[in-house]
């Protein structure tokens, strides 16, 4: 092993930069929601068709729907959003079985839990991790709250919403250049608006789910008027699980870009090593 | 600049790290496994307490309007008892029908279809939401379960109210494959839980329930028991089916299906 002394006297600086709470919420809710969304595909197995009102069954127009066709000896799987539908054979409507052979599943078996067919421990799975997913919300967001997390970290700045500010941040994103030495003390407005925007996608979650159940309803009405019918929570239920995959790809892709051992460690230990400016 | 690679401080963590692994390794191997399934169903309790708080007023589900309704409703589960009692009753358009009621009660009831209609009546248009995902809108009429239950008057140890019907599904591990469902006291005194014989203005048809089925609206499309022909009042669920309350129960879902 050979040391680099590139780095001259001048160590690298080492910030605390995840209180305790923080982490032990980040990594719960980490685990809760890839259960969730697991759980949650196996859930949508049971009836992959996603409708806009009040009601919506066989016989009513889904807005989103996956289903398979058979070509002779072949299955074939699509997947339909609104007036367009698209082959996804091998991953959505058709797909391998665990002897491999093709059948008729809207979801494939890798991504539910249990992977074969099995919505009653799908849903015991989903409302498990569903409690423990709104006790660690409710203390993140008490906490964040309370210690001024959000206010100091999350909330953008007045000059940070400015429009040439905003741009510049994209630009210097979309050529992967990120920010170093002070500027990567702190989170760009991009990610600001990314972890605010993923925060409100996930009370949606928890919103739109509890809006499906008929004791919920009966308790509190006005949230079947807020998404405008059972049926339309369940679709928003699913467009806002589909836009959290988004944000954990995109996430998971920037914790690659940006160093994954440092930014790692520090949502485990808080300790953060400021990447040093460059000297030019 | 020199650098120990192997510190105090880092063996202690290292050490420290491996313990809690190990610790929680044991813990997961001899405690969580085995019992997985029942720590996840615990869930199901919590669910239950934090409705039934929420509901403690006994707020009504929501009733929608006749230009709400699902133009077709979806009949699900079974379709047609079709073996040869049910039949038999079918023949007869439910004239030789009789609901039973029985169990921990005074007054022991046997009700025919036209007497069922000269009870007090209730006409609702609920949502019924599947366990699939589906929902559908109809218009039901029936008689409150709350003024049978009166009438028969129900002892004091009672706890539960089993609906035990006339089809077969499909056979759990012990064989038995009818289908039966309860509820217990606080949903079965519901004003809209009902005893439909009526759906969409007509007599109850064969696929979805005829001659009666339960109407429970703040739960589940399973808790809904069609083909009903004996009503049991009880104090624990135990000794019937499998001893979880209900067909689909006994098959791993909610007792409590409220959500």
């Amino acid at each position: 092993m050979t040391e680099t002394v590139s780095q001259g006297p001048q160590a690298r600086e080492v910030i605390y930069r995840h209180k305790l709470i923080t982490r032990i919420t980040h990594w719960t809710n980490s685990i809760c929601v890839v259960v969730l969304l697991m759980s949650g595909l196996q859930i949508l197995n049971a009836h992959p068709s996603l409708y806009w009102g009040q009601f919506g069954a066989d016989d009513d127009h889904a807005f989103i729907e996956f289903f398979a066709t058979q070509d002779g000896d072949d299955l074939i799987g699509h997947t339909r959003i609104g007036p367009v539908t698209m082959t996804t054979t091998g991953v959505f409507g058709v797909s391998a079985g665990d002897d491999g052979e093709a059948r008729v599943i809207a979801m494939p078996a890798w991504a539910t839990i249990p992977s074969f067919r099995d919505l009653a421990t799908g849903r015991r799975w989903h409302f498990f991790f569903a409690w423990v997913f709104v006790i660690n919300g409710l203390l993140y967001v008490g906490a964040g709250l309370f210690n001024g997390h959000f206010r100091r970290d999350l909330l953008p700045s007045r000059k940070e919403i400015r429009a040439k500010h905003v741009l510049q941040d994209i630009w210097n994103h979309a050529r992967l250049k990120l920010p170093k030495g002070d500027e990567a003390k702190r989170y760009n407005v991009l990610q600001k608006v990314a972890y605010l925007g993923v925060t409100v996608l996930l009370l949606l979650m928890v919103m739109t789910g509890l809006t499906m159940s008929p004791g919920m309803n009966a308790a509190a009405p006005w949230m079947i008027d807020v998404f405008g019918g059972r049926q339309s929570a369940r679709t928003l239920h699913f467009i806002s699980a589909s836009l959290i995959v988004t944000f954990i790809f995109v996430h998971l892709g920037m914790v690659l870009l940006a160093g994954p051992f440092n930014e790692i460690r520090s949502m485990i230990t808080g300790r953060y090593a400021v990447p040093p400016e460059d000297k030019s | 600049m020199t650098k120990k690679l192997i510190t105090r401080r880092g063996l202690l963590t290292t050490g420290a790290v491996a313990a809690v692994g190990g610790v929680s390794y044991a813990a997961y191997r001899t405690l969580i496994a085995p019992n997985a399934i029942r720590i996840l169903e615990s869930a199901e309790y919590v669910t239950l307490k934090a409705q039934r708080l929420l509901l403690s007023g006994q707020p009504l589900a929501r009733e929608f309007s006749p230009e709400d309704m699902s133009p077709t409703f979806k009949a699900n589960g079974t379709t047609d008892p079709d073996n040869p009692a049910y039949n038999a009753l079918v023949q007869n358009n439910f004239n030789n029908w009789r609901l039973k009621i029985d169990g921990l009660v005074a007054n022991p009831l046997n009700l025919s279809l036209a007497d069922l209609k000269r009870q007090p009546q209730r006409t609702q248009i609920t949502r019924h939401d599947c366990v699939e995902g589906w929902s559908a809108i109809g218009k039901w009429t029936g008689v409150p379960l709350a003024h049978l239950l009166q009438s028969a008057g129900i002892a004091d140890n009672a706890r539960f109210v089993v609906f035990h019907c006339a089809d077969d599904y499909y056979p759990a591990s012990d064989g038995s494959a009818r289908y039966y469902e309860s509820i217990d006291l606080f949903d079965a005194f519901h004003p809209q839980t009902i005893l439909a014989h009526t759906m969409n203005d007509n007599a109850l048809d064969v696929a979805h329930g005829a001659p009666l089925r339960l109407r429970v609206e703040r739960q589940l499309g399973y808790k809904q028991a069609k083909y009903l022909m004996r009503i049991e009042v009880t104090d624990s669920l135990a000794k019937l089916g499998m001893g979880k309350g209900g067909f689909w129960p006994d098959r791993g879902y909610e007792w409590y299906a409220g959500i």
